[in-house]
């Protein structure tokens, strides 16, 4: 018993491990994040997973960049201010027939740079599922589950492991 | 050692292994691809040109834009996202880029095409600069692949002018 609590400590440990690393190395917040909504078909699709990766360069049309609640759609406006390089963006999912100024917070029309956590450089299909079985089935109805959730934020909305929350 | 659970995971740890092993080559093999596209925008007609309540400037356009992007798809590729951007200067803003039009092209057959429309999304400056104005038009594309790592490039086109007076 002892045994399986320690390897099953090494597990979650080397997983932090990995996770802290990638945020480093990536500059991203949120460097692996799933895919939860049809909004980017048929580029992405629910189940696939994304690279994200963040630079101090700014932020440009076409990019297509993840903020706090793991939205990750297309910026397809930008405007630069002259002075102060802060830049205004406005996003939109591919598939989706309005942009995302109704997503925004009320009233706002823009977003800033400091509101992205990253640029989708790379992505894998699929392989979001398999992320989000493995550790719902390993820990499920355990109070385990609770404390992983909040070690791997990249499962986000995921309150049953039968499926997935989240509308956006 | 030999139970079922050890069995099984370690089968399903060696087949993501290879999986994720198929996957980095199938991208990696999208280096080698040297693309040659080509792409030109006309710009047809200005429909309108106005200033909003609001004080922005907005003006509709009506548009051809053509390309040739074959030449972009490796076997890789799953689809191609085209957009034509609004590139322009103004005294408040260093850089404004707009997106005008967007497109995805699923496949090579579909790479070589030429679309006559309005502007999809509005031409809309923060501010009320458009009159006169110079911008270039820059044809974007994401090469989204099947696997891996995404490729983005552009053309840019200059010499574009929007009338010097509100119509």
């Amino acid at each position: 018993m002892l045994v399986q609590i320690v390897s099953l400590g090494m597990i979650v440990t080397s997983a932090l491990i990995i996770w802290k690393g990638l945020i480093v190395v990536t500059g991203s917040e949120s460097p692996v994040v799933v895919v939860l909504t049809g909004s980017m078909e048929p580029g992405f699709k629910r189940g696939d997973i994304l690279f994200l990766h963040m630079s101090k360069d700014p932020i440009r049309t076409g990019e297509i960049v993840g903020r706090e609640i793991p939205i990750v759609h297309r910026v397809i406006k930008v405007h630069e201010h002259q002075e102060s390089a802060e830049v205004d963006i406005l996003t939109k999912g591919d598939n989706n027939l309005e942009d995302d100024r109704f997503l925004y917070a009320h009233g706002q029309l823009w977003l800033q740079q400091h509101h992205i956590m990253g640029r989708a450089v790379g992505f894998l299909q699929y392989v979001g599922w398999v992320t989000i079985f493995k550790v719902c089935l390993f820990f499920l109805n355990t109070p385990i589950d609770l404390e992983i959730k909040q070690w791997l934020p990249f499962i986000v909305h995921s309150d049953r492991c039968t499926g997935l929350t989240g509308h956006i | 050692m030999h139970s079922f659970g050890h069995r099984a995971n370690a089968v399903a740890t060696f087949a993501v292994t290879i999986l994720a092993a198929m996957c980095f080559a199938a991208s990696f093999s999208d280096n080698f691809n040297s693309p040659s596209p080509t792409a030109s925008v006309k710009i047809l007609n200005i429909n309108w040109f106005q200033k909003e309540s609001n004080g922005n400037d907005e003006v509709s356009m009506t548009l051809n834009i053509s390309a040739d992007l074959s030449s972009l798809f490796t076997w890789n590729t799953k689809q191609v996202f085209v957009f034509v951007a609004a590139e322009y200067e103004t005294p408040q803003n260093a850089l404004n880029q707009v997106s005008l039009w967007d497109g995805i092209i699923p496949s090579k057959e579909h790479a070589k095409f030429l679309i006559h429309t309005t502007n999809k999304y509005r031409f809309i400056d923060q501010g009320s600069n458009f009159k006169g104005k110079d911008f270039n038009l820059t044809m974007h594309w994401h090469i989204m692949p099947k696997t891996g790592k995404m490729f983005a490039d552009k053309i840019v086109m200059t010499g574009y002018r929007l009338p010097e007076q509100y119509r």
